[in-house]
Formats: structure tokens, sequence, C-alpha cells
């Protein structure tokens, strides 16, 4: 018997109210965090950490993909200190190809967008059945896309059905459901969404494709954390976050980890609980490194560019 | 529907939010130049003022002094009135609004040129983090500063068919909580309107008010127009009582209010009173909880609570009220106290050691009357220096001391209530009447309840937000005159005859 929900759970979801204009004044605050010298190379590590190293192109090439695998093994060589990525993040048909390169017990993991990424048009069985045989081809972690169709219908049960059997045919991979957060419209939508989302099962939310605009938005960040937090206080059950999208500066990073620490606390300081959907970032994140250790910025060019 | 809960222990779903975010010192390094003594700024130039009753400012954040201060006598305060007379019956009072208002338009500017030292001054002194003085006093000073000298050339239009003149020459009074701010919102109007002045600032945070006396020169402000004596409560009296006042504005205490009130009656002089408050967040279920939490963290740990019109009474709905009071102390956890000069922090020093042990005194009366006492902080207080916890009151009444009284401190008060009536009866039940906040996402339901508050500013889901085109003042205890937008020009003006 698949997890349903009910009537009662829904109005709970829509009951969920949130003031913009505070919203945003929490996040001017937050911004306002300055994040220097030991502490900012704590958490640019920890960042580096959280990266899910991204390639979602139509032009996507196994030779890229393998390339993406080893920066996200050893982000900068030189530096073997520096922990590696939390995963990279492909399209299912590149999945085998990251697998060969990451080897089987990687500290890399590999996660594949799934359900007709990035728009979700497909009927379910055929979503159902790409998770099937991405999971089969060796993903770790599944990124769907929920059906925002009905969403913004209002048919949040075909919502939630969708993610219970996405979720189920998972089987032991990990579920993030991609909100896309930049169609939802209102962060009232974005706090049901996030209810509901988490209800069905899924094991992250996450804010966007990345090809919708406006992607990941701090504000957005916020409104989710708070979901997981009541979700947490309620049920006990833990989700992760993942923004995604337009992260690209080390510093923008850093505000997403302290909004993230005063939210939901230490105990989600960790990749296994926070991710960060992005590929330029890393770049950045390892200027900033070397920034520390040299005493100057250096070039783009000193990095590979992905 | 999810079951994992009753495996659970409850006690094990509590967040680790205290410490969770660890940060590096980031001091604000910028230089400031503290003189070892100063005097009194009287007719555009500094004097010494007597050795007798010299006193110290004192860092609040290290308990170090900064400064000595001298201390205005009848003598004093008498040369800086006759500076003041002699400059409106010469100069002031013979400009036009236009030229007025370009000595407006420069000393904003120059402020906001030198607004990261007068940020550094500010924290240095008064022990407000630097975050506030940095984004919220100075930004604020400057705007007010522009926004008067807008109207210097356009009294006849604030006052539509009707010919204003100033009143003369204006005895201000200002309090610690905001020294600069404060001097902003006296000296802005009253310039603006064709007064000069004599202002006294508070004898614990004197100095910005001294370092803008150094813009006053730098922008070739004619001498005697503003006239700065310090002191404590002696030299303000004498500045009440002199008789070539004819307009007294005083921020402060309800307590001196009332004094400087008997001492001015049956004489000439004006007055404007910006008094005590006890002011209420009404919290009504159907609010935007998160978002609440934020503006009643802000109405009462904002300064650390050394606000007038701090929310010091939390009115939440009886349905919601233990939901909110936890997502309040989750909040406060978050909240890091310590260098006022570090970058992150948020809540400051407590400004005075006096101030420091009457925060004490009223929570020690709140726990004989029975309150439990909740503190929280995202980490240990400094070791030096006056620090407060922030503070939070449950299980008490109206009847409460604590209730009834203004702390002055980052000490709340929370209250229960059932219905929107017995909310507006708790928030209209005190002396005071000088804020109030409401929150609900319904707003028919926000304007119902700000109609039926008894007290000058009602803000709808937010509080503490001021802009210079915004009326302030109170009602009651509170006191009375107007400070900011058009409403704030009237205490410095007359109708005369065309």
């Amino acid at each position: 018997m698949p997890l349903q929900c009910t009537e009662s759970d829904i109005r709970r979801w829509r009951a969920a109210s949130v003031d913009d204009m505070s919203v945003a004044a929490r996040v001017a605050r937050v911004r306002k965090r300055s994040i220097k010298t030991e502490s900012k190379v704590r958490l640019l590590r920890l960042a580096l950490s959280m990266v899910d190293l991204t390639t979602l192109e139509g032009a996507d090439s196994p030779e890229r993909v393998r390339g993406l695998c080893h920066k996200a093994l050893r982000p900068h060589p030189p530096m073997p200190e520096l922990p590696s990525c939390a995963a990279v993040c492909v399209y299912p048909t590149m999945v085998a190809t990251a697998r060969a390169v990451l080897g089987a017990d990687s500290p890399v993991k590999l996660a594949a967008v799934a359900t007709a990424f990035p728009s979700g048009q497909l009927p379910l069985a055929l979503k159902v059945q790409e998770v099937r045989e991405t999971v089969a081809a060796g993903a770790d972690e599944i990124d769907m896309v929920i059906n925002r169709g009905a969403f913004l219908s209002g048919d949040y049960a075909r919502v939630f059905d969708e993610i219970v059997a996405i979720k189920d045919a998972c089987g032991p991979a990990h579920l993030k459901v991609i909100l896309e957060t930049g169609e939802l419209g209102t962060l009232d939508n974005v706090a049901a969404a996030s209810r509901l989302a988490m209800a069905a099962g899924g094991d992250f939310i996450k804010t966007s494709t990345g090809k919708i605009q406006p992607a990941a938005t701090l504000e957005v960040a916020l409104v989710m954390f708070e979901a997981i937090r009541e979700h947490f206080l309620e049920t006990g059950v833990r989700v992760g976050m993942k923004p995604a999208g337009g992260i690209r500066s080390a510093k923008l990073a850093l505000h997403y980890l302290a909004l993230l620490a005063e939210t939901l606390g230490a105990d989600w300081m960790t990749n296994e609980w926070f991710r960060f959907g992005a590929s330029s970032l890393v770049n950045d994140l390892l200027r900033q490194l070397l920034w520390r250790d040299e005493g100057y910025y250096q070039s783009p060019r000193r990095f590979s560019v992905d | 529907m999810n079951d994992v809960s009753t495996k659970q222990d409850p006690r094990a779903r509590e967040l680790a939010l205290a410490g969770a975010l660890e940060l590096s010192p980031s001091i604000e390094k910028h230089p400031v130049e503290i003189r070892p003594r100063y005097g009194h700024f009287i007719a555009g130039r500094w004097v010494e003022g007597r050795d007798e009753g010299v006193f110290e400012t004192v860092n609040p954040a290290t308990a170090k002094p900064l400064a000595q201060i001298a201390a205005a006598d009848e003598a004093e305060v008498d040369a800086a009135v006759a500076a003041a007379r002699k400059a409106y019956d010469e100069v002031w009072s013979k400009l036009s609004g236009l030229e007025r208002g370009k000595y407006l338009f420069r000393i904003a500017r120059r402020l906001q040129e030198r607004a990261r030292e007068f940020a550094t001054l500010e924290t240095t002194d008064n022990g407000k983090p630097i975050r506030e003085t940095r984004d919220v006093d100075i930004p604020l000073v400057a705007a007010h500063f522009f926004y008067y000298a807008g109207w210097a050339d356009k009294l006849e239009h604030a006052a539509a068919g009707r010919k204003v003149a100033p009143l003369g020459v204006a005895g201000q009074i200002i309090p610690w909580n905001f020294p600069l701010l404060m001097l902003a919102w006296k000296i802005a109007p009253a310039l603006a309107t064709g007064n000069t002045v004599v202002l006294k600032p508070a004898e614990t945070t004197p100095l910005t008010a001294a370092l803008f006396c150094d813009v006053l020169q730098e922008v070739g402000l004619p001498p005697g127009v503003v006239n700065i004596v310090n002191g404590a409560g002696e030299t303000g009296a004498a500045l009440v009582n002199h008789p070539g006042i004819d307009k007294i504005a005083f921020t402060g205490s309800t307590e001196v209010g009332r004094i400087i009130m008997r001492s001015i009656a049956g004489t000439k002089k004006k007055a404007t009173m910006e008094l005590g408050g006890k002011g209420a967040n009404i919290v009504f279920a159907d609010a935007a909880l998160d978002q609440a939490v934020e503006g009643c963290v802000d109405g009462i740990f904002f300064n650390q609570g050394h606000v007038c019109c701090a929310g010091s009474r939390l009115l939440v709905e009886e349905s919601i009220a233990e939901d909110f009071v936890a997502r309040l102390r989750r909040r406060v956890s978050t909240l890091r106290i310590g260098d006022p000069l570090d970058k992150n922090t948020d809540v400051g020093a407590i400004n005075s050691k006096d101030q420091h042990g009457m925060i004490d005194r009223y929570l020690d009366i709140a726990a004989q009357e029975g309150a439990k006492v909740w503190q929280g902080a995202a980490c240990e207080l400094p070791s030096t220096g006056y620090y407060h916890l922030p503070t939070i009151l449950t299980g008490v009444q109206q009847t409460d001391t604590v209730v009834r009284e203004e702390i002055f401190g980052p000490v709340l008060s929370v209250l229960t209530f059932r219905t929107p009536a017995e909310a507006i009866k708790k928030a209209n039940d005190t002396e005071y009447g000088l804020a109030c906040g409401v929150w609900s996402e319904k707003t028919s339901k926000l304007f119902r309840t700000a109609h039926a508050l008894n007290c000058g500013v009602v803000w709808a889901n937010g509080y503490n937000l001021f802009d210079p085109s915004s009326p302030f003042g109170g009602v009651r205890h509170s006191g009375f005159g107007r400070e900011g937008g058009i409403a704030g020009l009237w205490p410095y003006m007359q109708e005369v005859a065309r």
C-alpha cells in the first residue's frame, strides 16, 4: 500500500504562510555576516565538500563527464588535503560513464537527474522506468522534478503520488525532490511544496533545475530550511536541502552556510544533509582557499574549467 | 502519516543551534580620534569648561574610561544660550530657507562621508553593535538631515495658507540609547525651521555629539547656531530653567520628563516630550510565525533593548503560545553577544554599569513575583564589560512589575490572550502609549486592532522600522509632540499674522 495523503494533509501544507518582506530582511541580515580568517577557511573547505559538481547540457560528452569526475575526486591536485566534492550530477545516459571513473566505493556520490528533467512533462510510467534504469546503471542519488503543472493547478495529491512512486522506484538510491521554485511564484507555494515533498518521502528537497530563472535564492532557501525544521520537529525525520543554480561565488556559498547554521543548526552542517548544485562555484572556492595560503588571488586560469 | 515519530525520543528532536556557526573575530578597525578631555561647543568653538565636576565617559564593552568630560554650570549654559540667541537674531533668522537648507544638505553629506568614523565612535562610546551603528543609526542620521534639508525652503507648503515663523532658541536634551540619531532628530527640524539650539548630550555618550561639532565647523555653519553643553542632570536643569530658552525638546525617562514639565509650567516655553514606553507585540495565530519571531526578536533585542519603543511585552494568542515561545528561544539561541566592534555581534554591551544593575534588579523582582526566567545566546558572555544575556520571562501577569515598568534592557515578558478584544485590552493596559506591533496575515484584523490601540505608533507585520518622513511620538506617559515627517516641523514653528 503506497503512502497516501489526505485532504487534511493538503489543507495543512496550504496553510503555510510566509511574509516575503520579513524573509528578505532576515536574508539581508545574514548577508552581513562577516566570515573571515580561520572560520572562512573552515567553511570554504566545508562548502567544497558539499558541492554536487554538475553538468547538464545537451552537448555533454563522455569525455566531459570523465573530466568532471576527476575534478570532483581531486578538485585541485596540488592540494591533496582538500576534500573531494560530495557528488557529480549528470544526465542518466552518462551514469555508466561516471560510474566507471568513480569506481564502486567512491567517496564521491553519483547523482543523476531523472523524471524527464527539467520539465517533468512525461507520463508517470515513463518517469518511473527512467528512474529504475538510472539506478540500475549505478546512480546513488536521483534528482527528480515535481509536476509543477499539477501543483499550480492545486492537484497536490497527484504531485504527492508521483513523488511516492518515484521514491519507490529509487530503491536504495536517495531521492532529491526539485521544487523548481522559480516556477512556483510565491514563497507560500515554496513552503507548501516543501512540506508536500518531505511528507511524500523525499530525502532532500532541492530548489531548482538550474534551467529556469530565478534559480536558488537565499530567500527561498530560508523558507525551505524552516520547512525542514518543522518537519524534523514534528516527525523526527531529517531531510536534506540542496540549493542549485546561480551559486557561483564563494561568498554567496558561505552566506548559505551561515543561514543554514542559524536555522537548522550544527547537525545539518555536513554534506550528508546539505549540498550545493553548482559547477563554477568550485573554482571560486579554490581561489579563496589559495588566497589564504599564497596571499593573492589566483588567475582563474590556474584551475581547470571543470 | 509518518510513524517514525513514535519511535524516536522527542527530547532528541531539538536543533543544535547555539555555537553552530563559529566565526573568527571580525573587528571594525576604522581609526577614531578621542581627545583626552571635552568641554563645551559654544559659539562655534570649544571651551574647556571647569575642572570642578569633571566626569568620565566609559567604553561599556571594556568598562575602561574613554575621555574626561567637563560639566557645564549655569554660567556656561548661559553663555551657550547667549550665543544661540545672538546667532538667531543676527544670522539664522535672517537667512532664507533655501540657504538654511544648503547647510543641512552639507551636514548630511559630510555625515555620510564620515559615516564609518561616526559608527565606530558611536559603538565605542555606547556599546551597541557596529552592525547597528553602521546599518541603522548613522544612515538614519544622514537621512534625517537630508529630509529636513528639503523642508527648509518649503515651510509655507507644510502650513498651507498660513505664515509660519521659528520659535527662537531651542534647548534640547537627548538620551544615551541612540546618541547621534537623537541629536539628528532634534537638530535637523530645529535648524530647518529657523531656530538655533543648545543641546545637551547624555553624560554617558557625549563623543559623537562632539565629533558632530567637527562636521559643523567643516561645513561652515555660522557660530552659535548649534551649541553643545556637556553634563548630567544639573546641566540639564540649568538649560531647562534658563529664561532665554523658547522651547524644550526632551527625549528620556518619564520621570525626568515630569520634572521638566513642572519646571517650565507657567513659562512661555513650549515643549515636546518623547518619554518611556512598554510596547506590546500582538501575535495572532494566523501570523506568518517565523517572520513574527524575527520581528519580536528585533523588537526587544535590537540595541540591547535600550529603545523607548521596544516591544518589551509579547502578547501571543494562547493556541500558539507554546510553539511560538519555542521558536523565539531557538532564534535567540543564535544571537551573538560580545564585542560591539565585531561585525558579527548581534547584541552588544549595556551602556552603563548603572543600567546593567537596574536590569538585574528587575530580574530579581520578576523572580520574586513568580516569573519563569529563560536566557540564551549563541555564545558565552565576555568576562569584562557590561553584558547581559537576552532574557525571556514567561508566567508573568499584567499586575507584575516587569510587565508594567519600562526595564530598558534585553528582557521580554510573554503574556497570552484568546480573542482580539483581550489582546487590545491587555496591550492598552499600561501607563505608556508609544508603540505596538500587530502580526497577522489577515489585513482586516491588522487594521481593526491597530485602530483600537492607544499609542503613537503601530507597526503591522514589522517592528522598529524608522524613516525620517514618518512621525514618531507617544501618548499618555510616553509624552507628546512628534518627531519626523511634516508633523515634526510643527513643534519648532509658530503661526504668525500674514
